[in-house]
C-alpha cells in the first residue's frame, strides 16, 4: 500500500505528511471549537492550551518519561484543574470570569515556565515550540506502526482526532441542548456541566496531543477561528461543523505551501490563513458579510430612486404637463449624484424610460410599474387619513418613504381596509390594481 | 545587591505599578484579557519594524507594537460591531492570527542571511527581565511616568467611561477617542513590558495587581493606588526572589527544589508572587474574602436557626405565655423543615444560653427564654407586617435582618406604625398577633422570614 | 395519582445570600391553569427555577406528584423567558422543539424519526409548521415564543412551568398561548404561568399565586383575586412605612 509512497520524491513525501498531521490537528481543534464559540468560551482553549504547561512537566518529573500517555493523563488533569479554578473564584471569589481566566491561566503557565527551568533541562519541552510549533519538521521524528514508517505526530493526532469525532457523534444531541439551553438540559436531567467538563477535557488533550508538532498557537486559532467562520456562513450546526472542518483543512494545505514558499513556520502560516478566511468570511459571507450587507442596502436604494424617477414621470403625465423631463431634472429631483445617474441608467437599460433627445418619457411596461407604485402610495395616504386621522398635509411625506415597501398583498389588504380606492385624499385617481392583485 | 540587580528591581517596580493602575481599568471594564491580546498582537509590529528599519532600532519597534496592538482593539472593535461574532472570539481571532503572522515575520527574520536572528525577537516573546540596562530604565521610568499623568489627568472621564460609556456619550464626551487614550496607554505599557517579562505573563502583570486589590476596596481611587503597590511590591519582590538577594538575607533558599544550579527566570517568579498576594486575598480578604463570607454565612445560618427555634417555641406556647408548657421534637419538626439531629443541635444551644429548659415532655422556654422570644416574634411581626403592607417601596432593601428593624425605626416611627395597626383593628398590644392565619399553612405563609443575612 | 402535582413546604430561596423567596408553603391543584402574580423582583422566576432544582434551596422541601424532582423529571415541562438563549444559535425552529424529546431519550439515544415527527406535530399545534426550517433568529418574537411552546409540548409532561410566556408578543399571539394552555389543561395537565398583565388575570387563570417574596395569598382565582389581596401583593402606600423604608435605606448605606 505505501509502495507507491515511497517511491515519491522526498520533498513531495514531506509536504504529504506535514499536510496530513496539519489537517488533522487543525480539524481535531476546530470541530471542539465550534461548541466553545457557541457558548461564548472561546477563551477557555486560549486559557487551557497555556495553563497546561506545568501538567506536562509534574507528569514528566513523576514517571520520568515524556510518553504521549503520561503527557496527556497530565494535561487532562491540569486541564481540569484550569476549568475547575476558573469556576470557582468566579463563583465563589467573585472574581469576573475574563479576570478569573487570566489570572488563571498565566500563573498557571508561570508555574509550568519555573517548573520546566528547574526539572525540565533533560526533557525535551522547549517552550518555543510550546508556542510556535515546529510543523515543518514532522517528518524528522517518526515511528513504525504496523510496518509502516509515520511521523510520531501523526500517531498521536490520528486517535484524538477519532475520539473528539466519536464524542461529537455520540453525545450530539446532549452537547446541543446544554449549548442552546443548559437551563432546560438540567431540568431534564441531562447534565448541562457534565458535558461542561466533558468538553473542557477533549480541549486539554487535544491541546497537548497538538502542541509538540503545532504549538500552542496554532491550537488557539483553530479552536476559535474556524467556528467563528462557519458561524458567519449557515445557520446549521451540522453544516458548520463541516464547514469548519472544510476550513481547518484548507488552511493547513494553503499554510504548508505558504510556509515553503517564504521559508518560514508553518503553524505560524496556517493561523494567518485561517484569519484569512475569517476575513473573507466578515466581507463576502452571503448573508451576514459586511459587503453583502452595503450590497443590499445599496440594491435597495438603487430600487428607490428608480421608482422615484418613475414616479415623478407618472405624476407628470397625469398632469398633462406642457413638456416633458429633462434627464438633468429628473436626476437632481430625486436627489441627484452617482446614485441618481446609475437609477436612470437602469430605467433606460430596462425599457421602461425612453430618452428622446434631453426628454423622458415613459414606455408602457414603465408606466405600468409606475401606476403600481402611485397606486400603492394613494392607498396609504386614504390609509392614513380614514384609520389613522392623519390631517391631509401630514400623508404625503410617509408615503413617499412607504410606498417601495407595500407589495400587492399589502394593497389587497390596504384597498379592503378603506372604503375610497377610487380616489385619494387629495382627489387625485387611485390607478387600478395589477392583474395579480385583482385575481 | 549588585548595580546590574538594582536597575533590573527599580524598572520591574515601575512596570509592575504601572500595569497594575491601567490593568485595574481594563479589569473594571470587563476587559481583563484585552491585556493579553496587546501583547500577542504587538508580536507583527516588531518584526515589521525590525523589517522596515534592517536593525534592532529600539523606538521604531516599539512603536510597530503600539500599532499593531491598537489596530487589533480596533479590529475587535469593528468585529463585534458589523457581524454576528461575538467578543470573546473576536478577541480570540485576532490574538491568534495577529501572534502567528508575527511567528510567521520573526521566521523569515531568522532565515534571512544578514544575521537577522541578533533581533532579540525571543526576548519580547518569554521575556529577559536580567538583560535590563540603563536605557531600558530610563525608557521604562519616562513611560511610566507618561501613563500615570495621563491617567491622572483624565481620571474623571475614564471612571466614567469605565462604569457607564452610555452615559458618558449621553454627555458629549467623545468616548471612542477616550477609549482609544485609554487602549493606547495600556497598549503602551504592555510593550515596553515586553522584554522584561514576555508575551503571557504580561497579561498577568495587568490583571493580578488590580484582581487582588478588589478584594480589599469598593472604591475606585484607592483601588488604583492599592493596584499600583501591588504591582510595585511584587515586581519588586519577584526580582530579589529570583535574583538570589532573598536568598542572602534568609540565609537559607526559600525555593529549594529540582535543579538549584539554574537561576529562576524573572517574569515568572514575579507572576507567581503576584498569584500568592491574589490567593492570599481570595481567602483572607475582610468583606470579599472566602473565608470571612464562610463565617459570615455559618454565623448567620446560627442565627437564624436560633431564631427560628425560639418563635416556634414561643408560637407553640402563646396559649399559655406565663407557664410555657413543654413541647416535644416531634410537635417541632411538624412546624420546621429541620431534620432531627438539626433540632436537637438547636435546642442544645439553646439550653447552653440558658433560654430553654429540659423536661420530661420536651423543651421548655426559661423567662429569659420568654422574654427573648417575645422580643424577637414583636420584631418579627411588626417587620413582616412592613412587608405585607409596603414591600413594594424597597422590595431591594429587606434584606436585612429582622432585629435591625427595630434599631432602624425611632419611637416615633414605632408610635406611628403601632396606631397605624390600631386604626387598622389591631389593638396596641406589646406583641401584635401573627398576620398569618397560623392554623392553614398550606395557603398561606405559616412563619416569619427564614433567612436574613446582615448586609455585608 | 392521588398525591398534589406540586407540593413546597418551608421553602426559602437565597441568591447571592439575599434572600428572594420565604417560607413558601404551598400546595398546587391538579388540572388547573395558575397565574404566578407579583410586582418586579418579588420572586415569581425565582420560584419557577428553585422548584426545578436550578438554583439551589436554603431550605425547604419540594415534591412534585409527592416524589422528589429528580424521579418525576418525566413529568415536568419547563419552558424558560425567551431572553435565556441565544437565538443566533445555528439550529432551526424543528430542531429547538426536538428537544423537547431529549428528556425521554435520556443519554446517549439520538433522536430518530419518532421524535421528529412528534416534534413536527407540536410546531403544527402551534401553527408554525411552515417554518420549522428556518433559523431561529428570522422568526418574530412570538414566533420564537410559539416554538417554545412547541418545545414544552414535546415534553408531554404533566405539569407545566412557563417563564412569562406572554412577554413581548402581539395580542393575536398572546390569544393563540391561551387557547393553546387551555387545550392542555382540558388535556388534565396542570400549568404554572408567571404573568405580568393584572387585566387578563381573571380571563385567563384558575388559579393564581400571590407573591411579593413571601406567598401573600393562593387560591381560587375568585376568591384569591382580590383587591385587598393584590394591596397586600402590590402595596398600598402607608407613610409610617414609607418613612421606614426610607430608615432601611440609609442604614444600608451607614453600615
Amino acid at each position: 500500500m505505501f509502495d507507491w509512497f515511497s517511491q515519491l520524491d522526498p520533498n513531495t513525501q514531506t509536504d504529504i505528511w506535514v499536510i496530513a498531521v496539519g489537517a488533522m490537528t487543525n480539524t481535531a481543534c476546530a470541530l471542539l471549537g465550534c461548541y466553545l464559540v457557541l457558548r461564548r468560551m472561546s477563551l477557555l482553549g486560549d486559557a487551557i492550551s497555556h495553563a497546561v504547561l506545568p501538567g506536562l512537566v509534574v507528569a514528566f518529573v513523576l514517571t520520568g518519561s515524556v510518553h504521549i500517555v503520561y503527557m496527556a493523563a497530565g494535561a487532562l488533569a491540569v486541564g481540569m484543574l484550569t476549568t475547575v479554578l476558573i469556576e470557582t473564584l468566579h463563583r465563589h471569589g467573585g472574581v469576573a470570569e475574563d479576570a478569573s481566566m487570566g489570572v488563571v491561566f498565566t500563573s498557571l503557565f508561570a508555574l509550568g515556565v519555573i517548573l520546566i527551568k528547574r526539572y525540565g533541562q533533560a526533557v525535551d519541552l522547549d517552550p518555543d515550540c510550546v508556542l510556535n510549533g515546529l510543523l515543518e519538521l514532522v517528518v524528522v521524528n517518526r515511528v513504525e506502526i504496523a510496518g509502516y514508517d509515520v511521523p510520531r505526530a501523526l500517531v498521536t493526532i490520528a486517535p484524538v482526532l477519532l475520539l473528539n469525532v466519536v464524542f461529537i457523534v455520540l453525545f450530539w444531541k446532549e452537547l446541543l441542548i446544554s449549548s442552546f439551553d443548559p437551563a432546560l438540559a438540567d431540568t431534564m436531567g441531562l447534565k448541562a456541566g457534565w458535558m461542561h467538563y466533558l468538553l473542557m477535557a477533549l480541549v486539554a488533550l487535544t491541546t497537548v496531543a497538538s502542541f509538540e508538532q503545532v504549538g500552542s498557537i496554532l491550537v488557539i486559532a483553530m479552536l476559535i477561528v474556524p467556528g467563528a467562520t462557519a458561524g458567519l456562513l449557515c445557520d446549521r450546526l451540522r453544516t458548520m461543523m463541516l464547514i469548519s472542518a472544510v476550513i481547518a483543512v484548507a488552511s493547513a494545505v494553503l499554510g504548508h505551501f505558504a510556509a515553503v514558499q517564504f521559508n518560514t513556520n508553518t503553524a505560524g502560516t496556517m493561523s494567518v490563513i485561517v484569519g484569512l478566511f475569517y476575513l473573507a468570511a466578515v466581507l463576502l459571507s452571503p448573508q451576514y458579510g459586511v459587503l453583502s450587507a452595503l450590497a443590499r442596502n445599496l440594491r435597495t436604494s438603487l430600487r428607490i430612486v428608480r421608482e422615484d424617477l418613475l414616479g415623478m414621470l407618472y405624476r407628470l403625465e397625469e398632469l398633462q404637463a406642457e413638456r416633458a423631463l429633462q434627464a438633468g431634472e429628473a436626476k437632481q429631483a430625486v436627489g441627484g449624484g452617482w446614485l441618481a445617474w446609475l437609477g436612470l441608467q437602469s430605467l433606460l437599460r430596462r425599457g421602461d424610460v425612453q430618452r428622446q433627445g434631453e426628454l423622458l418619457r415613459l414606455t408602457a411596461s414603465g408606466r405600468q410599474q409606475a401606476a403600481q407604485l402611485i397606486r400603492a402610495h394613494r392607498l396609504w395616504e386614504v390609509y392614513l387619513v380614514e384609520r389613522l386621522g392623519l390631517p391631509l398635509d401630514h400623508v404625503h411625506e410617509p408615503a413617499m418613504r412607504m410606498e417601495h415597501f407595500i407589495g400587492d398583498e399589502l394593497q389587497q389588504r390596504l384597498a379592503a381596509e378603506t372604503t375610497d380606492t377610487a380616489t385619494d385624499p387629495h382627489g387625485r385617481e387611485i390607478p387600478p390594481g395589477s392583474q395579480k392583485t385583482e385575481s | 545587591m549588585n548595580y546590574l540587580t538594582t536597575i533590573v528591581l527599580l524598572g520591574t517596580s515601575a512596570l509592575g505599578s504601572v500595569a497594575g493602575v491601567l490593568g485595574s481599568f481594563a479589569l473594571l471594564r470587563r476587559r481583563a484579557l484585552m491585556g493579553d491580546l496587546l501583547s500577542h498582537a504587538a508580536l507583527p509590529g516588531l518584526c515589521l519594524a525590525f523589517l522596515v528599519m534592517g536593525q534592532r532600532h529600539f523606538a521604531g519597534m516599539l512603536l510597530g507594537a503600539l500599532l499593531t496592538g491598537l489596530a487589533g482593539v480596533v479590529l475587535i472593535t469593528i468585529v463585534c460591531r458589523f457581524t454576528r461574532t461575538r467578543e470573546d472570539a473576536a478577541l480570540g481571532i485576532v490574538l491568534s492570527t495577529f501572534f502567528g503572522a508575527g511567528i510567521v515575520l520573526s521566521s523569515i527574520i531568522q532565515h534571512r542571511p544578514d544575521g537577522g536572528a541578533k533581533a532579540g525577537l525571543e526576548s519580547y516573546i518569554y521575556g529577559q527581565a536580567v538583560g535590563m540596562n540603563r536605557q531600558d530604565l530610563y525608557l521604562i521610568a519616562g513611560v511610566s511616568l507618561a501613563a500615570l499623568s495621563i491617567v491622572a489627568m483624565l481620571f474623571k472621564e475614564f471612571k466614567v467611561l469605565s462604569f457607564d460609556p452610555g452615559f458618558a456619550r449621553a454627555q458629549g464626551w467623545p468616548t471612542w477617542t477616550l477609549d482609544m487614550a485609554m487602549m493606547g496607554t495600556l497598549a503602551l505599557v504592555t510593550v515596553i513590558g515586553l522584554p522584561a517579562v514576555g508575551v503571557v505573563l504580561m497579561a498577568a502583570m495587568l490583571i493580578l495587581p488590580g484582581a487582588t486589590a478588589r478584594f480589599w476596596t469598593d472604591r475606585l481611587g484607592p483601588m488604583l493606588l492599592l493596584a499600583g503597590l501591588i504591582g510595585g511590591a511584587t515586581g519588586g519582590f519577584g526580582t530579589l526572589l529570583s535574583a538570589g538577594v532573598v536568598k542572602q538575607w534568609l540565609g537559607f533558599d526559600p525555593l529549594r527544589f529540582g535543579d538549584t544550579e539554574s537561576n529562576l527566570p524573572t517574569g515568572p517568579v514575579i507572576v507567581l508572587s503576584g498569584t500568592a498576594l491574589f490567593l492570599f486575598s481570595v481567602f483572607f480578604a475582610p468583606q470579599r474574602g472566602v473565608l470571612a463570607r464562610l463565617w459570615s454565612e455559618m454565623r448567620l445560618r446560627r442565627k437564624i436557626g436560633r431564631e427560628n427555634l425560639l418563635r416556634t417555641l414561643y408560637e407553640l406556647s402563646e396559649p399559655a405565655l406565663a407557664s410555657p408548657a413543654e413541647i416535644s421534637i416531634d410537635q417541632l419538626l411538624r412546624r420546621r423543615a429541620w431534620s432531627r439531629p438539626r433540632a436537637h443541635w438547636l435546642l442544645w444551644r439553646a439550653t447552653r444560653s440558658g433560654l430553654v429548659a429540659w423536661g420530661p415532655g420536651g423543651a421548655r422556654l426559661t423567662q429569659p427564654g420568654v422574654a427573648e422570644a417575645a422580643r424577637l416574634v414583636r420584631a418579627h411581626r411588626l417587620w413582616e407586617l412592613f412587608l405585607i403592607r409596603g414591600a413594594h417601596i424597597a422590595p431591594d432593601h429587606v434584606d436585612r435582618d429582622a432585629d435591625a428593624i427595630e434599631h432602624l425605626l425611632t419611637p416615633e416611627l414605632l408610635g406611628q406604625l403601632q396606631t397605624d395597626l390600631a386604626a387598622a383593628g389591631v389593638a396596641a398590644v406589646q406583641i401584635p398577633p401573627s398576620p398569618h392565619d397560623l392554623s392553614r399553612p398550606d395557603l398561606s405563609a405559616s412563619t416569619e422570614p427564614d433567612e436574613e443575612p446582615p448586609r455585608v | 395519582m392521588s398525591a398534589p402535582p406540586l407540593e413546597i413546604h418551608d421553602m426559602t430561596v437565597a441568591y447571592h445570600r439575599k434572600p428572594v423567596l420565604w417560607d413558601i408553603d404551598l400546595t398546587v391543584p391538579e388540572g388547573k391553569l395558575i397565574g404566578i402574580l407579583g410586582p418586579n423582583g418579588a420572586g415569581k422566576s425565582t420560584l419557577i427555577k428553585s422548584v426545578l432544582e436550578l438554583m439551589p434551596l436554603a431550605s425547604g422541601k419540594v415534591t412534585f406528584y409527592g416524589q422528589p424532582y429528580a424521579r418525576q423529571r418525566h413529568l415536568v415541562g419547563y419552558v424558560p423567558q425567551r431572553e435565556s438563549v441565544d437565538w443566533d444559535f445555528p439550529v432551526t425552529a424543528l430542531d429547538v422543539v426536538t428537544m423537547g424529546t431529549y428528556g425521554q431519550l435520556g443519554w446517549f439515544r439520538r433522536p430518530g424519526a419518532a421524535q421528529h415527527e412528534a416534534a413536527g406535530r407540536c410546531l403544527a399545534q402551534v401553527g408554525l409548521e411552515p417554518l420549522a426550517r428556518r433559523q431561529i433568529r428570522q422568526l418574530s418574537g412570538g414566533q420564537q415564543q410559539r416554538v417554545f411552546l412547541a418545545r414544552a409540548l414535546a415534553q408531554n409532561a404533566q405539569i407545566y412551568f412557563m417563564d412569562e410566556p406572554f412577554a413581548g408578543v402581539d395580542a393575536a399571539t398572546e390569544q393563540a398561548i391561551i387557547g393553546l394552555l387551555q387545550r392542555l389543561r382540558e388535556g388534565g395537565k396542570t400549568v404554572l404561568v408567571v404573568h405580568h398583565d393584572l387585566q387578563t388575570v381573571r380571563e385567563y387563570f384558575d388559579h393564581v399565586i400571590l407573591l411579593n417574596m413571601r406567598l401573600i395569598a393562593a387560591g381560587p382565582t375568585a376568591s384569591t383575586f382580590t383587591t385587598e389581596n393584590l394591596n397586600r401583593t402590590y402595596g398600598g402606600r402607608l407613610t409610617v412605612l414609607d418613612q421606614a423604608a426610607e430608615a432601611v435605606r440609609r442604614g444600608d448605606r451607614r453600615q
